[in-house]
């Protein structure tokens, strides 16, 4: 009998081969999907060349995205963008999403069943943690690393020890799954699950969208931790069929599998909240942040650029317009979302309330462009990243919260809960 | 390998934003990387360092993103090694795979002030403040690592490897 497991050690065993796997173990293991972005792929495919490779490993389990300076934003985005179109070409890779066709890399792959459960995925991005709330071990690395996973398919791994969370009870008065994952990283601090895996679970979880899910797992990188992974239950079953590009495996903890730490959280003490600049685990209570004015609001990205965050903000924005002191950058994740939007009235909303709506594109959230802030500016935004000069002038200021409360905020032109309008 | 420097000391939660702002994510060019390395958290940086100098820093180095145009600036600069409490998970792995040498001794962070002379020798990973003649002692690679080191990064290692087949 194979030693009691994660559900981190018992992807990364069955991805390497073996039997069983403990916390601190260096392990090579075939991957299931290499994904690169725009920014990443083209050292990657440098890297890819220098090995001399002329096949990537195989085609149907490649990704690249063109998502963080695309649409192209200037001369030098679209050599990086150009480069990664003519290698996607060259080499057939079957997941290759044109402008136009794409979206955010990490809203854009589990909506279209490109990741499954139970895979083991490396990104050359961070948040290549999302999709642990699918069952995957998920992770980011360097463009080296995927340049090497391009050409082998195999990556080397430290086994992490994994921290449970768990998260019972209801959220209540307006506390979201942002205010989850930003309630935990301000809890534990930013390197609070360094070279560790974390696992959600609980009620709160269970009860939780695969959208919701997304947010928390997507954010797992904020507190250092190398995967933020959730199990699979009957709601991501409902979520992931007719969706699939391939069966899946589901991974269960074994009863008697060993933590580095088991952290209990009761779900009605998680207030709405904001992570202050200059880093996501600076929270502090929305109703201890009304009296910050701001210049610009973000609601999008890989974090939240989903429908059901696209539907919070919009309900929020019906029938109110945005402050005539403010920004506000509505940015859907992807053509299905943006799509929905139109569908469902919410373009309609966002326009009318004064907002600007986009094609979706990582633009603002890295400071790239569709949304650059000037000196001293301040933004609240449904981004991940808070630090010096992450969206603009190093003097500028970023604050991370829902969707709700980013929509409130345009509107208040401070920082204010839905309740406060 | 033997290194000798200055010293740029900084505090705990270095993010790769500040390392290398996104606004130069347009190029993975080395030199244009390098130009702008550290400039959101020490503007003078990089006029005031000189080829070899080592950053000295708290816990958490290069937490955020996966760029590995982060440490592809710093050794770029001309920087030797980083030497930090703690480094960020992705970032390790970066400059393991890019042959940036980077140590790991909360002893000699805490006795290194920004500006003194520091030495280090990366086959043994002992860390001397040249100024005070203290030496220390950082935390050994595990050998799988060490592997990758010595073959100069993970390309090389990983060419070796095809080559055998």
């Amino acid at each position: 009998m194979p030693r009691p497991m994660t559900v981190a050690e018992k992807i990364l065993a069955a991805h390497a081969g073996l039997d069983e796997v403990r916390p601190g173990q260096l392990v090579e293991c075939d991957v299931d999907i290499v994904l690169a972005n725009d920014i990443t792929a083209p050292i990657a495919i440098d890297v890819f060349r220098e090995l001399g490779a002329t096949e990537v490993f195989d085609r149907d389990r490649v990704c690249l995205v063109p998502d963080h300076y695309a649409p192209n934003k200037d001369i030098k985005s679209a050599e990086q963008t150009k480069k990664m179109r003519d290698f996607a070409h060259e080499q057939k890779v079957a997941h290759y999403w044109e402008q136009g066709c794409a979206g955010i890399e990490h809203a854009l792959l589990p909506e279209t069943g490109t990741v499954v459960p139970g895979d083991l995925i490396i990104g050359a991005d961070s948040h290549t943690c999302t999709y642990g709330a699918l069952g995957a071990f998920s992770t980011g690395v360097g463009s080296t690393d995927a340049g090497v996973g391009l050409a082998t398919g195999r990556c080397w791994f430290k086994v992490p020890p994994t921290i449970k969370f768990e998260i019972e009870g209801e959220l209540v008065d307006g506390a979201t799954p942002k205010d989850v994952i930003l309630h935990i990283i301000g809890m534990i601090g930013v390197d609070g699950a360094l070279y560790q895996a974390m696992e959600f679970t609980g009620s709160a979880i269970r009860s939780m969208s695969m959208e919701g899910r997304m947010t928390i797992s997507n954010m797992a990188i904020e507190a250092g931790g190398k995967a933020g992974i959730m199990e699979v239950d009957d709601v991501a079953r409902a979520w992931l069929e007719g969706r699939c590009q391939r069966p899946y495996v589901e991974y269960h903890a074994d009863p008697d599998a060993e933590y580095a730490q088991v952290i209990h959280i009761d779900a009605a003490d998680i207030k709405p909240c904001v992570a202050w600049p200059h880093l996501p685990g600076n929270t502090h209570p929305v109703s201890e942040s009304t009296h910050i004015a701001i210049d610009q609001a973000v609601i999008g990205s890989c974090t939240n650029g989903r429908i059901e965050d696209m539907r919070a903000a919009a309900e929020v924005l019906r029938g109110r317009t945005v402050n005539p002191n403010v920004r506000c950058i509505v940015i859907p994740a992807t053509q299905a979302v943006f799509k929905k939007c139109m569908a469902e009235g919410l373009a309609d909303v966002f326009i009318d309330a004064g907002c600007v709506f986009s094609t979706p594109t990582c633009g603002p959230c890295l400071g790239g462009y569709m949304g650059i802030l000037a000196a001293g500016e301040r933004c609240v935004s449904t981004t991940n990243r808070n630090f010096v000069g992450r969206m603009g002038d190093p003097t500028s200021e970023v604050y991370l919260a829902s969707p709700a409360v980013a929509a409130a905020s345009a509107v208040a032109g401070h920082i204010a809960a839905p309740s406060d309008l | 390998m033997h290194f000798e420097g200055t010293a740029f000391r900084y505090g705990r939660d270095i993010d790769t934003d500040v390392i290398i702002p996104a606004r130069y994510l347009n190029s993975s060019d080395h030199a244009y990387l390098a130009s702008h390395c550290l400039e959101d958290l020490d503007p003078t940086f990089v006029e005031r360092m000189k080829p070899g100098d080592i950053i000295v820093a708290e816990e958490n180095f290069g937490c955020g993103s996966s760029r590995e145009h982060a440490p592809v600036a710093i050794k770029a600069a001309g920087v030797s090694c980083v030497i930090a409490k703690s480094f960020a998970r992705i970032f390790y792995r970066n400059a393991i795979n890019i042959g940036l040498p980077i140590l790991e001794c909360p002893e000699a962070v805490d006795a290194i002030a920004d500006g003194v002379r520091v030495s280090v020798d990366t086959d043994t990973g002992t860390i001397t403040n040249i100024d005070t003649g203290e030496a220390f002692a950082s935390e050994p690679f595990p050998p799988f690592i060490a592997e990758i080191i010595e073959a100069g990064g993970l390309v090389n290692r990983t060419r070796a490897k095809l080559a055998a087949q």
